[in-house]
């Protein structure tokens, strides 16, 4: 056989690999494995040492073939897409794969056009136009946001199915750099009236989505967000402003806001009572649940990835807390008999994300994989049990219970919560 | 007003869960995490008032104030009976939420079973603890393809007539900016205020 022919094979049998592993639509490992979910087969490519490169560009592109991508659900007006938090690094997450949630759609809106109105319990009420808002002292700080309804898919018995991705499970999560003016700067422009306690922030989408907040967060850390990542907000984020509540739920992060009525008691909008409201087992339902409590999440292996040998791999993950820092994350390796520190990689921001790693050396035997998170407080990341006991199997929103991978003897990564409950 | 006293208790006592929980977030910070929180951005020097933006005129707040509170303030002039209701129901409200309200395919309007058919049950008559909310989110957006298309008339009769489906006010109910608020709704008494915390050992 020539070298030639050798080569054709094994191409062929790459592809015949490859292809049938996509089909069975399972296999996918990380960049020191074999990526075979690729579906390019690999070319003779120049020697790029003996060819001249290209020349500069105004606008750079990824590298061929790098294209993460959102997991985009029903196309609706109010609808969501998910992160590929399997497919992303570090802990930004890049802007044009930010999760989306809408409830009637991106609005086209004009940043010249655009207004906010502050007004209510207010000493001058006042309309701000971007280049306003823009003019004031500005601040950026790291913040994830989480919508509540992260992680619904695989809390109950029944949605513990194992073909679940973390992308699926988790990605209504994201982290970027926010810029913008703080509330508290307004509403002292403004001149908030004693007996004030709560704002309304109304959205100007065709949902106008609309949430009461307490004065006392508007006050606190709360922005108003015009910039994410080093360029103005995108429109699936709020374009040209939104309101951003460090650590809390997302539905309450206004997106597109157009309005701010300072009052002394909340609006009771349908989104903080029929919505975003956590029904108990007791028939009580939670309302205000504002603070996305602590949690974790591994990336990889996660469902679609397979591990092609054993040896040594590194689980990698992310955590995050409404309430502060992340002091802590362990990973057990064993079905969450024991458990070890992992190195958590600094600096640990409060109600920011940190990427976790814990090195690994499998056996090649079946195992599940877990984390949990602590954050400065000392809450600890529930197990699931101990979420079903508090609030029942048919709660809604704050799914911040462990998760736990199972892999398979033949390195096959998939949702492994339903074996362990 | 009993209404509106018992919403001000509950403020209260949220903003005091509140002040708990945020008065732990800054604090017990350790490590070697060189990170400045810029909540204070604004430097010593700062004048109390910029100037940037324009002051808003009281014709411009009410044309754009059209949120409704719990104890009616922000409703508007007009009114509604459950048959007008019906009318306006069957022409903009059938589409997605079914001919009596339970079809779907979107949002379930009409149940009262507090655990029925869950999670299909947030319904008007199980899960709404204001009636007020009605006016609110329906004139902010509904009809979910032509919203604001309602007026004030329109908008509490099909009111009206959903409430009726839900077994909450009689066949010759009407609604107007007096007669809504005192709706006493069946799941008002279901909502609790969020006792979360954060801390060692808490799951809640």
């Amino acid at each position: 056989m020539s070298r030639k022919d050798e080569k054709r094979l094994s191409r062929r049998a790459w592809i015949a690999t490859a292809s049938g592993a996509v089909a069975a639509g399972l296999i996918r490992t990380q960049a020191d494995a074999v990526r075979l979910d690729a579906q390019q087969a690999p070319l003779a490519a120049p020697d790029p040492t003996k060819v001249p490169g290209r020349f500069t560009s105004e606008v750079g592109s990824r590298a061929p073939g790098v294209q993460p991508r959102r997991l985009a659900r029903a196309q609706a007006l109010s609808s969501a897409s998910q992160s590929p938090l399997q497919d992303l690094m570090g802990i930004i997450t890049p802007s044009d794969v930010h999760f989306e949630r809408h409830h009637g759609g991106i609005p086209d809106i004009s940043r010249d056009r655009h207004e906010l109105l502050v007004h209510g319990m207010v000493e001058r009420p006042m309309v701000f136009r971007m280049a306003d808002l823009e003019r004031y002292p500005q601040v950026s700080r790291l913040y994830f946001i989480e919508c509540s309804g992260n992680g619904r898919a695989g809390y109950t018995r029944d949605g513990m199915r194992p073909e679940t991705s973390v992308q699926a499970l988790d990605g209504l999560f994201s982290t970027s750099e926010w810029i913008g003016v703080p509330l508290s700067t307004i509403l002292r422009e403004v001149g908030v009236r004693d007996g004030a306690s709560w704002i309304l922030a109304e959205g100007g989408d065709s949902a106008m989505m609309s949430r009461s907040v307490p004065l006392e967060k508007a006050m606190d850390d709360a922005l108003l967000a015009y910039g994410q990542n080093g360029e103005p907000i995108r429109p699936e984020q709020g374009y040209p402003v939104r309101l951003m509540l460090p650590g809390w739920e997302g539905n309450a992060q206004v997106k597109w806001l157009r309005r701010i009525e300072v009052t002394d008691r909340p609006t009771m909008t349908r989104d903080e009572t029929s919505k975003y409201t956590d029904p108990l087992e007791d028939g009580t339902a939670r309302q205000f649940s504002f603070v996305m409590d602590a949690k974790s999440v591994i990336t990889f292996p996660s469902y679609g990835f397979a591990l092609p040998d054993r040896g040594w791999w590194e689980i990698k993950g992310l955590a995050w807390s409404g309430r502060g820092r992340v002091a802590r994350v362990e990973v057990s390796t064993d079905g969450g008999r024991s458990w070890a520190d992992a190195v958590v990689q600094g600096p640990a921001l409060p109600k920011c994300t940190v990427r976790f790693r814990h090195l690994w050396e499998w056996d090649g035997g079946d195992t599940h994989i877990l984390s949990r998170a602590t954050d400065e407080t000392g809450y600890v990341q529930p197990t699931v049990q101990q979420l079903w006991e508090a609030r029942g199997e048919r709660t809604s929103y704050h799914f911040n219970n462990q998760r736990a991978w199972k892999i398979a003897r033949d390195g096959v990564v998939t949702f492994g919560l339903g074996e362990l409950v | 007003m009993r209404r509106a006293r018992s919403g001000a208790g509950a403020v209260a006592v949220a903003l005091a869960m509140l002040a708990g929980c945020t008065s732990e977030e800054f604090g017990g910070v350790g490590g070697d995490v060189a990170y400045v929180d810029t909540r204070d951005a604004l430097p010593a020097h700062a004048p109390q008032r910029f100037g940037f933006g324009a002051e808003a005129p009281a014709a411009r707040v009410a044309m754009w104030d059209i949120d409704v509170k719990p104890d009616g303030e922000g409703l508007p002039a007009g009114s509604g009976t459950v048959a007008q209701g019906q009318q306006v129901f069957a022409t903009h409200c059938v589409a997605c939420h079914g001919a009596t309200g339970t079809e779907g395919p979107n949002d379930r309007l009409v149940g009262t079973e507090p655990w029925g058919d869950w999670p299909g049950s947030l319904t008007v008559g199980a899960y709404w603890p204001y009636a007020t909310t009605l006016y609110d989110y329906t004139r902010k957006a509904m009809p979910q393809l032509t919203p604001g298309i309602l007026s004030a008339d329109q908008t509490y009769a099909v009111i009206a007539y959903i409430l009726h489906l839900n077994g909450i006010v009689p066949e010759d109910a009407v609604m107007d900016a007096e007669s809504l608020p005192a709706v006493r709704m069946p799941a008002r008494d279901r909502f609790v205020l969020d006792d979360r915390v954060g801390g060692a050992g808490q799951v809640r």
